[in-house]
């Protein structure tokens, strides 16, 4: 147990010095995760409005396949993207392997079938009547995709929070695709790993704390955002 | 909204700036050992700075930093597994094989010796002891570099280890390797650098020792360093490889090895200095 309270000492001491390196590899994670969010956020939630509007066969089973994929371990999403973007595979010539882009890539990856799923799970939930009255009253297709999204905004929202933390917690699809390599692609998940590897685990379990405490930071500001 | 595009742009461009450093850097796959020392720490930032070279290490095992060589993904190799080693070059994979610092394994275990291993003077014999008190022997089982030396060694006291019902396979690195072996209470075989590195912090004494301190020769861990044929993949960074095969032989490079000390110990040697 006496790892534990070093850990507290060690957070300590990193988040009071402002360790260069350690908001080195936040600021990385959170840039990361940021960025594949967006793009993410820009594909599912239309697609996930698309697929939940729609009206056609077999939009059960496709809720199935959806719920499936936000469950995928993160390994094997590193795994067949590194089978892709390995110099052995169809996307090798882009060389991106243990570049910042193939571990946005991966947390991309990770982001879609959740965001896509809740935001889907979030239009389901908007009383149909509703839609129905809507169209009657003579709203186009987009006017009510638009007035749905409207009334499920909370819910869409959600879908991206959890898409964003997916995306800065996992480890196994970064440590494959990036390498975890110093300055490039170590985020702190992947530091976090290394620590543990190297017996360190005061510190990994600190910057596990700093990750957490940012991220609750910024989920407070969120909040209060949408507040208002 | 614009505030949102704004944001937007800004993120790409953070992701393309990133991507466009591809053509200055090096990418180097080595084992866990080289990394988690610090050694690497101490060796390439001179190297960076006379070349202007950015060396992007990936650690991982052995095995997997050959496999890494072998499909092109990586520019240059160190690792410390000859056999492998000698056939990642005769498959034309690697070039310019070049041995250049070494230390040793040592057979560890827990420090009241229960299988004895402690009496035997060779290494071979140790195993034995191990194999036939039926004692834990915790492996690292994946394919490193240690773990290929590991079962050079059964096969040559003639043991086939898994026959031993507490035998355990980790899977992991040298560092959670050593850790399940002092939970466990069981044996382990380990390059001499990581287990100085985490002395303090296993229940785990030296039983048989490496040739670094006068034993077994069996024990040795040469390291070598290979650059990726640049035949097979021609735009690798062949020339950054071959600098760093430059600067890892030189006579600056072998005395940083030399220098190079964790709690007051010296954790690799250098093949290639002359005798002073």
């Amino acid at each position: 147990m006496h790892y534990l309270w070093e850990a507290l000492l060690a957070a300590w001491r990193l988040v009071s010095s402002a360790d260069r390196e350690v908001v080195d590899i936040l600021s990385r994670s959170l840039e990361f995760a940021a960025l594949a969010t967006l793009l993410a956020a820009l594909v599912s939630v239309p697609l996930g409005i698309v697929l939940a509007l729609g009206e056609y066969r077999l939009k059960r089973l496709l809720a199935a396949v959806l719920a499936t994929l936000t469950g995928v371990p993160t390994v094997i999403v590193g795994l067949v993207l590194f089978g892709l973007l390995s110099r052995q595979g169809p996307l090798g010539s882009w060389r991106l392997l243990f570049t910042p882009a193939a571990v946005i890539a991966g947390e991309f990856c990770l982001a879609v079938p959740i965001i896509t799923y809740f935001t889907f799970a979030a239009l389901e939930a908007v009383d149909p009547l509703w839609r129905l009255t809507a169209r009657t009253l003579g709203a186009t297709r987009v006017q009510e995709a638009a007035a749905a999204l409207r009334t499920a905004r909370r819910g869409v929202a959600a879908a991206v929070a959890v898409g964003f933390a997916r995306a800065i917690s996992e480890v196994g699809a970064a440590t494959i695709l990036g390498g975890n390599i110093r300055g490039s692609t170590r985020t702190i998940t992947t530091a976090i790993a290394l620590e543990t590897s190297k017996g360190e685990f005061a510190l990994g379990l600190a910057l596990g704390g700093i990750l957490i405490s940012v991220f609750l930071l910024l989920n407070v500001l969120l909040l209060r955002l949408r507040g208002r | 909204m614009l505030r949102l595009w704004k944001c937007l742009a800004l993120l790409l461009g953070l992701g393309l700036s990133a991507s466009a450093q591809v053509e200055e850097r090096l990418i180097l796959a080595t084992t866990t050992s080289t990394e988690n020392s610090g050694l690497l720490d101490f060796l390439l930032p001179p190297f960076e700075e006379r070349f202007g070279i950015d060396v992007q290490v990936v650690a991982v095992g052995t095995g997997a930093a050959l496999h890494l060589g072998e499909t092109g993904d990586a520019d240059v190799v160190m690792v410390h597994a000859p056999a492998l080693e000698e056939a990642f070059v005769a498959g034309g994979f690697g070039v310019n094989r070049r041995e250049f610092m070494f230390n040793d394994f040592v057979l560890l275990g827990p420090p009241d010796d229960p299988a004895g291993a402690a009496q035997a003077t060779q290494v071979a014999a140790a195993l034995a002891q191990i194999f036939h008190a039926q004692a834990t022997f915790v492996s690292r089982g994946d394919n490193s570099g240690t773990h290929v030396k590991e079962l050079e060694l059964w096969r040559l006291a003639g043991l086939d280890p898994r026959a031993n019902p507490n035998y355990r396979e980790t899977g992991r690195g040298m560092g959670e390797t050593l850790i399940t072996a002092s939970e466990l209470g069981g044996y382990t075989l380990s390059d001499r650098g990581t287990f100085v590195t985490f002395a303090d912090r296993v229940a785990l004494a030296i039983v048989a020792q490496g040739p670094v301190t006068g034993g077994d020769s069996l024990l040795a861990n040469p390291y070598s360093i290979i650059a990726v044929n640049p035949v097979r993949y021609p735009d690798i960074n062949y020339l950054g490889a071959m600098a760093l095969i430059a600067w890892v032989t030189s006579p600056q490079g072998q005395r940083l090895i030399r220098d190079y000390q964790v709690n007051g110990q010296p954790l690799f040697f250098p093949t290639l200095l002359p005798p002073e």
